[in-house]
């Protein structure tokens, strides 16, 4: 079956979800990334690739979080920006999705990246926009979330560069996360070859082991000897759900204090991709602790996106002018064979 | 090497017999710009030739003038390129790495080959981002001609010219030794 985030030349078209993406472009969005990290350490923290071009960023669902990191990469890439909080405007009015979309792509936006509750409203709206647009996806329901996957996989890979010989440990509420449905796919398609998930029996979806993980229900033997500690959020409104009992209760059994890291291997670092709950899903002498790589992924986050948008945005050009050229000759008299 | 030479229907092996010897031409441009060497001098070589050239160049200066740490850098200049519209970002960009502090210093830009001005343009247009370097000279192994921009070389190795549809390529041996050739471009 066709990708619909390649194109014809197997190039990165849209970037949707990490399911089903080769390891080549994987290993092309990572590779980008590194040139983008230094990016930020100089006088001028600037380079001018998308110079001219509108990346929109619609959020349906609120993230500021996410909204900025995409904002500023997307500045960073010397592209103008606009922000719209579809949530606090037209749609409360009754537009639709696809409306909001069209009244964008007629004032020439170049890249949408989108959020929405929904899963799927990122593929709907990559299969709604003309060729030359490319679509990024920063979190769709309970579906993917990319870009989160991607520099999750990439702060991995800059602390341990062997990534064949790795044992990753993600933690907590695995049935509602669309960043560990990323991650998981991110790190079997790069050749991680052990990757374990550790949560209560009701925070896990029926058919985990699908995704070739290890399943886990106690912190003590999932973190013994593991190279990474993927902590995921444990968002507050499951606790009505009567999925868990209490906050406290959970953090006692699955929320990662010292102590426990240290079934992990000495070298181990702990992730995890915010905003936390300190003191439910990990411990604060944890997050702030040497072993803690939080603050960097923050900062790879922006590079990997950069590196996103850059890929995508070259991709359109080379399009348009394809197309262009191929306007020019079918108008052409008699037409070119 | 051997792989190379079986595809045989790229390359013109009589324009590789009539190259001259890029370890040559490194030894001349090495001393010349060992001439231009003072105590505010950095050297950036360009991803990839002009960095394997760079080091060459370091080791040597090491030796001749033990007195300067001198700092040096590299650069890809693939985010600056004028190309990207065209062609889309190429898929094994190297980052670009100048950790010294580029403001007032005399940058010795290295390159490998010479050809429209475009690499030199972008990489000048990234080294501004670093900082306000006090100047920059630009280096190269060889001038192949089609200059399309108002830059050219001030240390030149050899000068070359070469038709549209040919392509000189740098390359290093496992030993670490210099090669030239030129393949013809069909397309």
């Amino acid at each position: 079956m066709h990708n619909p985030q390649l194109d014809i030349d197997g190039k990165l078209k849209h970037l949707l979800t990490i399911e089903g993406l080769p390891k080549r472009i994987l290993n092309q969005i990572l590779d980008t990334a590194e040139t983008f990290v230094g990016v930020a350490e100089r006088d001028i923290k600037k380079v001018p690739l998308l110079r001219g071009k509108t990346v929109c960023n619609i959020f349906f669902e609120n993230s500021t979080r996410t909204r900025t990191t995409f904002e500023i990469a997307a500045k960073r890439l010397s592209a103008d920006v606009i922000n719209l909080n579809v949530g606090t405007s037209s749609q409360s009015k009754g537009e639709t999705i696809l409306d909001t979309v069209d009244n964008l792509i007629a004032m020439h936006a170049d890249m949408f990246v989108v959020r929405h509750a929904q899963s799927g409203a990122a593929h709907f709206i990559a299969q709604h926009v003309p060729d030359n647009i490319s679509v990024i996806n920063a979190g769709d329901g309970r579906h993917a979330h990319p870009t989160q996957g991607l520099l999750d996989v990439f702060t991995v890979r800059r602390y341990k560069p062997d990534m064949h010989n790795l044992r990753v440990a993600l933690v907590g509420d695995v049935l509602h996360s669309r960043v560990a449905r990323s991650e998981i796919h991110a790190l079997t398609t790069l050749g991680v070859p052990e990757v374990r998930v550790i949560a209560p029996k009701t925070l896990l979806p029926a058919d985990v082991e699908k995704l070739g993980v290890q399943v886990f229900h106690d912190m003590k033997n999932g973190l013994k000897d593991v190279d990474v500690v993927m902590m995921l959020r444990l968002q507050n409104e499951r606790m009505t759900g009567a999925l868990l009992p209490s906050a406290q209760e959970y953090f006692r059994t699955f929320g990662l204090t010292q102590e426990m890291l240290n079934h992990a291997k000495n070298d181990a670092i702990v992730m995890h991709p915010g905003p936390m709950n300190r003191g439910v899903e990990i411990d604060s002498s944890v997050a702030d602790g040497s072993q803690s790589v939080i603050l960097p992924q923050v900062t790879y986050g922006i590079a990997v996106r950069m590196a996103v948008m850059a890929i995508l945005g070259g991709r359109q050009s080379a399009g348009e002018r394809n197309t262009a050229l191929q306007a020019a000759s079918s108008m052409a008299p008699g037409g070119i064979s | 090497m051997d792989s190379l030479l079986t595809n045989a229907s790229k390359q013109l092996q009589l324009n590789s017999m009539q190259l001259p010897n890029p370890e040559t031409l490194l030894a001349d441009i090495t001393a010349k710009i060992a001439a231009q060497i003072n105590s505010n001098s950095a050297l950036v070589g360009i991803h990839s030739g002009g960095v394997w050239l760079m080091r060459r160049v370091l080791q040597t200066l090491k030796q001749d003038f033990p007195q300067h740490a001198i700092p040096f850098g590299t650069l890809d200049a693939a985010l600056y390129r004028d190309d990207y519209a065209a062609r889309g970002l190429k898929t094994d960009p190297k980052p670009s790495d100048i950790a010294f502090d580029v403001t007032d210093k005399h940058i010795i830009l290295i390159d490998d080959i010479f050809y429209t001005g475009r690499t030199t343009r972008a990489a000048m247009n990234e080294l501004f981002d670093y900082g306000r370097p006090a100047s920059i000279t630009l280096a190269v192994l060889i001038n192949r001609g089609g200059a399309q921009l108002p830059i050219k070389p001030n240390i030149t190795g050899a000068e070359i010219l070469l038709q549209a549809n040919q392509n000189l390529q740098l390359s290093q041996d496992t030993k670490g030794k210099l090669h030239l050739e030129v393949e013809q471009n069909n397309a």
